[in-house]
């Protein structure tokens, strides 16, 4: 394995759909955390408006990104978002969605997409770590909380050789530390582009530390963060994005993309 | 256990090879070819009477599922015939739970209040998700009972308004035998259709008929010749077609996929263990879901 950074305190974003006023109080959320690298799981556009003001941000503040399923479509021009849907009207928005947020963006942020890795490697004091956007084995799974075992958890570990994975793609945050194996686990770390579905405007990514105990070496928060949402919504109506769109940005509740939620996590939304 | 592929049917046609990267999905063939109807769709010919594929004893199933447990197993399904003819299926679902997220394939019909209720209290108590998926095949009588049987379709609405009530959404699942749910308009339709009849979050999964079984007679057998060839897969494509990370268990043994449990030569081996690898896509069926970009997940 070659040569990886070694950190104590880091900063986990993902989803960031365009959406510079979320990352812009990401940016300075984290800073006041004291952590000492920031790291986005990509999908840069996406959702949101003015795709370019979101990657200048992350070159700007050389934030370490990696190739989201949107990145490399963007960055590749393809057809589609690769975002996976199965549901007709929900892959009509994402179509939406992705030639306004294509048609938007520099050629030189394209070609910046277009490179990104697919995974990073990190030390979290004594934990390996492996940041991947969907899952490591593919870039557009979902790998969500009420569908992801323990079991398929362990067997993600022993493949990819780590200790704690980092994704987001689902755009709802949870994370599970496996008690029988202490500060090995999983983090979704959320998305910064659109609430998590529960009626609450904020957004969220994840800190994680490395504590050195014993029995919990690594500890995670989930952080919320506030932001401009309604500035947001503003000028989502001025780049005339549908009002649906702009409908989850002013409730918190998710009005597109409801099909892929397991159970679980369709119930607790309001759609 | 050898690595060389094993063709999922006894043609003699050579397919392309489908590499394994791990059991991502165990289906589980809880009450095999034994249903309490005998739709005229059916690829595996399930009926009342056919018990080419018998029930599961409890103890075999709870073996499979911590099989599938050490192998890091994502997703656990019943299907059959009708999952809720088997005597213990709560307990089976109870076990599930605990360690797994579980669908459920069932036409509803024996759905009644208290086994809703129970698998309500079963999801609860759980960290994973409960899908149950409810086959249908229409929004009226008129579409669904010629394929189900009479009266069905007002039985499966009974069915799942009784498991909406009980805070479990169901997935309906459409075989599209019906011409209009082939394209996004009539699918669109289908979920405005579901509104109406009072699932107001409603949920779907369009299935595409597969040429075998009982849909032989009903809308014809695959034509001859209709079969993969090697180098007809694209790249990646075990990521996508299910049978590269699921395996599935019936009383009798080990297979593929659940589309082909009734074909010759498709049953791979006694034991989970000595199905992990590559497989020669070399039935008819498998044209289906490489053409359609089909996956029997919900």
């Amino acid at each position: 394995m070659p040569d990886v950074s070694d950190y104590e305190r880091i900063g986990v974003f993902g989803g960031v759909y365009s959406n510079h006023h979320a990352l812009r109080t990401v940016l300075a959320d984290a800073a006041s955390q004291g952590v000492e690298k920031l790291f986005c799981l990509g999908d840069i556009g996406g959702f949101g408006p003015h795709p370019d003001r979101s990657a200048e941000l992350l070159r700007q503040h050389e934030i370490s990104t990696i190739q989201g399923n949107y990145d490399d479509s963007v960055g590749n021009a393809l057809d589609d978002c690769q975002c996976g849907y199965t549901d007709p009207r929900d892959n009509a928005f994402a179509q939406i969605s992705y030639d306004y947020t294509l048609s938007n963006t520099d050629p030189q942020h394209r070609a910046w997409m277009r490179d990104l890795p697919m995974h990073l490697r990190l030390r979290l004091g004594g934990q390996d770590v492996l940041l991947a956007h969907g899952s490591p084995r593919q870039v557009n799974e979902f790998l969500w909380e009420s569908t992801t075992p323990d079991s398929f958890i362990e067997r993600l570990l022993g493949e990819h050789q780590t200790d704690l994975l980092l994704l987001t793609h689902t755009g709802l945050h949870w994370n599970r530390l496996l008690p029988q194996a202490p500060g090995r686990g999983l983090v979704n770390v959320g998305a910064i582009g659109r609430p998590a579905n529960d009626g609450d405007t904020a957004v969220w990514y994840s800190v994680l530390t490395w504590t050195g105990d014993v029995g919990a070496p690594v500890s995670v928060e989930a952080r919320r963060v506030e932001y401009d949402h309604e500035t947001l919504a503003s000028e989502m109506r001025a780049e005339r994005l549908p009002d649906e769109f702009v409908e989850t940005i002013l409730t918190g509740w998710w009005t597109t993309c409801l099909e892929i939620l397991p159970a679980k996590e369709r119930a607790r939304g309001q759609l | 256990m050898s690595n060389s592929a094993i063709p999922v049917s006894s043609s003699a046609h050579r397919g392309p090879t489908l590499g394994f990267r791990g059991l991502d999905v165990l289906w589980l063939q809880v009450t095999g070819t034994v249903c309490n109807i005998a739709c005229t769709h059916c690829f595996i010919t399930c009926g009342p009477k056919n018990d080419s594929h018998p029930i599961m004893e409890t103890q075999s199933v709870l073996d499979a599922l911590e099989q599938a447990r050490g192998l890091g197993v994502k997703e656990i399904y019943f299907t059959g015939g009708e999952p809720f003819l088997h005597p213990e299926i709560l307990k089976l679902v109870e076990a599930t739970l605990v360690h797994a997220p579980l669908s459920i394939l069932t036409n509803a019909l024996l759905l009644d209040d208290e086994t809703c209720a129970g698998l309500a209290r079963l999801e609860r108590n759980s960290r994973y998700s409960l899908d149950l998926r409810v086959s249908v095949d229409g929004t009226t009588a008129e579409e669904n009972d010629p394929i189900r049987g009479r009266h069905t379709f007002r039985r499966i609405m009974e069915g799942a308004h009784r498991l909406y009530r009980h805070g479990l959404n169901p997935v309906f699942t459409v075989t599209t035998v019906h011409a209009q749910y082939e394209g996004n308009e009539g699918r669109v339709q289908f979920l405005e259709s579901l509104r109406e009849l009072g699932f107001d979050r409603p949920r779907v999964k369009f299935i595409p008929p597969f040429h075998i079984g009982r849909e032989e007679e009903r809308g014809g057998a695959y034509p001859p010749g209709f079969q993969l060839s090697p180098g007809d897969l694209f790249e990646g494509e075990e990521q996508y077609l299910q049978c590269g990370s699921c395996r599935t268990v019936t009383a009798k043994g080990v297979y593929p996929c659940p589309i082909l449990i009734e074909e010759d030569g498709a049953r791979m081996a006694s034991e989970i263990h000595d199905t992990l690898v590559p497989i020669e896509l070399n039935h008819p069926a498998c044209t289906t879901c490489h053409a359609e970009g089909f996956s029997c997940r919900t």
